[in-house]
C-alpha cells in the first residue's frame, strides 16, 4: 500500500512539484499577512518572508561552503579533507 | 538503601551479570523484563538522597534524586527498553551484557553526587561500550575500539586530575555546581573531561570513528548514552560557564559541515549527534533556567529520535550489509517501513511542527534570544537548516530514492527488518510524535516548571510555527535545486583523529627505533653471556655423561631460551598496551600523591 502510494506520487512528479511551489508561496503569504510579529527580538525578523530567505540562503551556503572545504587542496595541493577510502591503509 | 530507592543502574548491572545463565526460551522475555524493572525503579523514586556509603575518609553518594537527575534517568531507562527490544534477535549474550553495563554506568553517573562515584561509573561506560565496537568483528573494529578506549582513558585522566586538584584545594568531592564565575585550573580540567565525552571539537573525532564502526544494535545504545551523560554532567557542574556557548555553537556548525561530506549513513548521523549536542552544550553555557530546561528537553527528545535514526539506518545495514550512500539507493520498494520510521526520526531531529525536536530545540534558541545572544541564536538556527538538509532529506533521499547504486546482491537482500526491530522503531516513532504533539508530557518533567509553563504558551504560537516551516521548506527547496551537488562520493573525510592515527604512527616509529635497537642489542648480549655458555656447559656434560644428564640439561637450556624469547616479546609489546599501562600508572601516582 505504502509503495503504491509513493509510486502514485512519483508518476505525477510534475504535479507534485508544482503543488510544493504553491505551498511555499502560500507559506510566505501567510507569514506576511497573518503572523503577529510584535514580540520579535530583532529588526531582521520583521522583514516579510525573512525566515524563508534565511532558510534558503542557509541551505545553499552550507552546501557550497562545505563542499568547497571538502574538495579544496590544502598545503600545496597534497591534502584534501575528502580523501580516498583507503587513506589510512597506506 | 531504603525501598524507595532501588538504583536502576545496579538492576541493569546485576541483570547483565546474570544474563549468560538465563538461556533458551527465557532469554528474550528476560531481555525486555530487566530494562522494564529499571524503568519502574525510576518511576517509583521520590526526591531525596539515598545510598550514602562511607568509604575510608570519603562519603560516597549513589542516589541523588531530583528533577535534573530524574529527567535523564527516565529517558535513559526508557531508551534501554527500546534498544534491548531492537537487539532482541542478537544471540550473543555478550553484546547485551556490554550494552546493559554501559547503561548501568550512565545511570550511575546520573544519580551519583560525588566525583569518586562519578569517576568509577564514567570509566565503566567507556570500558563496556568499547565492546559494542569490537563485537562488529571486522578487521578495523579492533583498532577503532582501541582508539576509542585510548581517547576516553585520556579524558578520564584529565577529569581525575581536575577533581583531585579541587579536592586538594577545597577538600570537597561533592558533584555540584562549580564556581563558574571564577573558574580555576581544576574547573577547566573537569570541563575538558566532560566535553571530551560530549564530543566537543577538537575532542570529538572518537564519535563518528566508533559509532560508524559499532554493531547494528550497539550503535543504537552508543548514540544515546555517552554524550547525553556528559550533557547532564555539564548541566549539573558547569551551568553558566560562558565558554560553553561558543563551543556549543562551533559544535552545531562543525557537525553540519562534515555531514555534507560524509558518504556513510551512520557516520553522517554521528556527525549530527555532534551538531545536536552542540545545542545542549550551548544551552548549558547560557545557563538560565529556560536554557537548562531546553538542554534537558533536547537531550530527552534527542535520545529518542537519534536512536530511531540509528535504528532505521541500522536496519538497512543489517538487511543489506551496506551503509554507504554510494552503495545504496531506491530502496523504498523493498524497505518501505524502515523508510517511514527513519523519516519520522528525520522530521523530529529537524524540528518540524508536531515532532519532538520542535518543542525542545527551539527552547534553547529562544533562551539565546531572551539573553540577547543574537549571534548564537542565529547561528544555531542556521545549523538547524543544515540538520533538515542532511538528516531529513539527504539520508532518506539517497537510501530510499535517488540513483539506485545497489549491487544485485544488495537489492536481493533488502527487505523490511525482523519484527522486533520494527516494534522498537514503531515505539520510538510514536514517542517522537507524542512528545511533539502533546507538550505537557515532556514539559512536566523539566527541572524548572515556571519556565516550562511560560514556554508552553509560546511554542505553538503562529510566529514560531511560521518561522520553522519557512526555514525547513525553503531549505528543502535549496536541497532539490542543488541535489546533484550532493550526490554521494566514495570518500572518507579527514578529521581530528588524523593527529593520533598518523601522528601516532610517527610516535610509534620513534618509540620503536630505540626499543628495537635495545632489543636487538639485549638479545645479542643475552645470547653471548647467557645462552652460549649454558649450551657449552650442556655440551660438556653431554660429553661427560651422555646417557645420564643430557636430557635434563638440554631441557634447562630450552627453558632458558624460552624465557629469552618471552623477554623479547615483552619488549615488542603493542603500543596501545604500553600507553594504557603508562596512563594507568600515572593515574595511580596522582591519587597516591594527593591522598598519600
Amino acid at each position: 500500500m505504502l509503495v503504491k502510494f509513493i509510486d502514485y506520487l512519483r508518476d505525477r512528479l510534475k504535479m507534485v512539484i508544482r503543488l510544493c511551489y504553491v505551498v511555499l508561496g502560500l507559506l510566505v503569504v501567510y507569514d506576511v499577512s497573518f503572523v503577529d510579529k510584535h514580540s520579535v527580538h530583532t529588526m531582521a525578523e520583521k522583514i516579510p518572508g525573512w525566515w524563508a530567505f534565511f532558510g534558503f540562503v542557509a541551505c545553499v551556503l552550507i552546501i557550497i561552503l562545505s563542499k568547497w572545504y571538502g574538495h579544496v587542496k590544502w598545503f600545496g595541493g597534497k591534502f584534501r579533507i575528502m580523501s580516498p577510502e583507503d587513506y589510512y591503509d597506506n | 538503601m531504603t525501598t524507595d530507592f532501588i538504583h536502576p543502574g545496579f538492576v541493569l548491572i546485576i541483570g547483565a551479570l546474570l544474563l549468560p545463565f538465563i538461556m533458551g526460551p527465557l532469554r528474550k522475555p528476560y531481555l525486555i523484563l530487566m530494562p522494564i524493572i529499571a524503568f519502574a525503579c525510576v518511576l517509583k523514586m521520590q526526591n531525596g538522597t539515598y545510598g550514602v556509603v562511607h568509604f575510608m575518609d570519603w562519603q560516597l553518594t549513589f542516589g541523588r534524586v531530583d528533577a535534573l537527575s530524574q529527567v535523564f534517568g527516565y529517558i535513559m531507562t526508557l531508551m534501554c527498553i527500546i534498544g534491548s527490544m531492537y537487539g532482541l534477535h542478537v544471540k550473543d549474550p555478550k553484546e547485551h551484557m556490554a550494552a546493559w553495563l554501559y547503561v548501568g554506568g550512565s545511570l550511575g553517573v546520573i544519580y551519583c553526587a560525588d566525583y569518586i562515584t562519578l569517576f568509577i561509573f564514567w570509566e565503566l561506560m567507556a570500558f563496556s561500550s568499547v565492546f559494542l565496537v569490537w563485537f562488529r568483528k571486522r578487521k578495523q573494529s579492533l583498532p577503532t575500539g582501541f582508539r576509542y578506549l585510548m581517547v576516553h582513558t585520556a579524558g578520564g585522566l584529565i577529569l581525575l586530575a581536575g577533581f583531585v586538584l579541587r579536592y586538594k584545594a577545597t577538600g570537597a568531592l561533592d558533584f555540584n555546581l562549580l564556581d563558574v564565575d571564577h573558574p580555576t585550573l581544576y574547573t577547566y580540567l573537569i570541563m575538558v573531561g566532560f566535553i571530551l565525552n560530549a564530543a566537543v571539537p577538537p575532542f570529538h573525532a572518537w564519535l563518528p570513528d566508533a559509532y560508524g564502526e559499532a554493531t547494528v544494535s550497539g550503535a543504537v545504545f552508543m548514540c544515546a548514552f555517552t554524550t547525553k551523560t556528559a550533557v547532564y554532567a555539564l548541566a549539573r557542574g558547569l551551568a553558566g560557564l560562558d565558554i560553553l556557548i561558543v563551543l556549543g555553537v562551533i559544535m552545531a556548525l562543525y557537525g553540519v559541515v562534515y555531514a555534507v561530506l560524509e558518504n556513510d549513513a551512520r557516520r553522517l548521523l554521528a556527525y549530527h549527534i555532534i551538531s545536536q549536542v552542540g545545542y545542549m552544550v550551548a544551552g548549558v553555557g547560557i545557563g538560565t533556567q529556560m536554557a537548562i530546561n531546553g538542554a534537558c528537553a533536547h537531550a530527552f527528545a534527542h535520545i529518542l529520535y537519534k536512536g530511531l535514526l540509528f535504528m532505521g539506518c541500522g536496519s538497512v545495514l543489517y538487511m543489506t550489509g551496506k551503509s554507504k550512500f554510494s552503495e545504496l539507493g531506491g530502496l523504498y520498494k523493498k524497505m518501505p517501513w524502515a523508510f517511514v520510521f527513519t523519516l519520522i526520526g528525520g522530521l523530529s531531529i529537524s524540528a518540524f511542527p508536531l515532532f519532538s525536536g520542535f518543542v525542545s530545540k527551539s527552547m534553547i534558541v529562544y533562551a539565546g534570544f531572551e539573553e540577547h545572544l543574537y549571534w548564537a541564536a542565529f547561528l544555531l538556527t542556521l545549523a538547524s537548516a543544515g540538520t533538515f538538509l542532511h538528516t531529513g532529506l539527504k539520508v532518506p533521499y539517497f537510501i530510499w530514492f535517488g540513483k539506485n547504486n545497489c549491487s544485485k546482491e544488495t537489492w536481493e537482500k533488502a527487505a523490511d527488518p525482523p519484527w522486533n526491530m520494527n516494534v522498537a522503531m514503531a515505539v520510538a516513532s510514536f514517542l517522537c510524535i507524542f512528545i511533539g504533539s502533546y507538550t505537557p508530557y515532556l514539559y512536566k518533567m523539566l527541572p524548572y516548571q515556571n519556565e516550562a509553563a511560560d514556554y508552553a504558551l509560546h511554542v505553538y504560537s503562529s510566529y514560531h510555527v511560521s518561522e520553522s516551516l519557512q526555514i525547513l521548506l525553503f531549505t528543502a527547496l535549496g536541497f532539490f535545486l542543488l541535489v546533484k551537488k550532493l550526490a554521494p562520493e566514495p570518500t572518507i573525510s579527514i578529521d581530528m583523529d588524523w593527529f593520533y592515527r598518523i601522528g601516532g604512527r610517527g610516535f610509534y616509529w620513534l618509540a620503536r627505533k630505540p626499543i628495537q635497537t635495545f632489543d636487538t642489542w639485549f638479545g645479542e648480549v643475552y645470547r653471548t653471556v647467557g645462552l652460549y655458555p649454558l649450551m657449552t656447559t650442556a655440551k660438556f656434560w653431554s660429553w661427560f655423561d651422555w646417557h645420564g644428564i643430557d636430557g635434563v640439561v638440554d631441557g634447562l637450556a630450552r627453558t632458558v631460551r624460552g624465557v629469552g624469547t618471552k623477554l623479547r616479546t615483552v619488549q615488542n609489546g603493542r603500543l596501545q598496551y604500553n600507553i594504557y599501562y603508562a596512563v594507568s600508572i600515572v593515574a595511580v601516582l596522582i591519587v597516591a600523591y594527593v591522598f598519600g
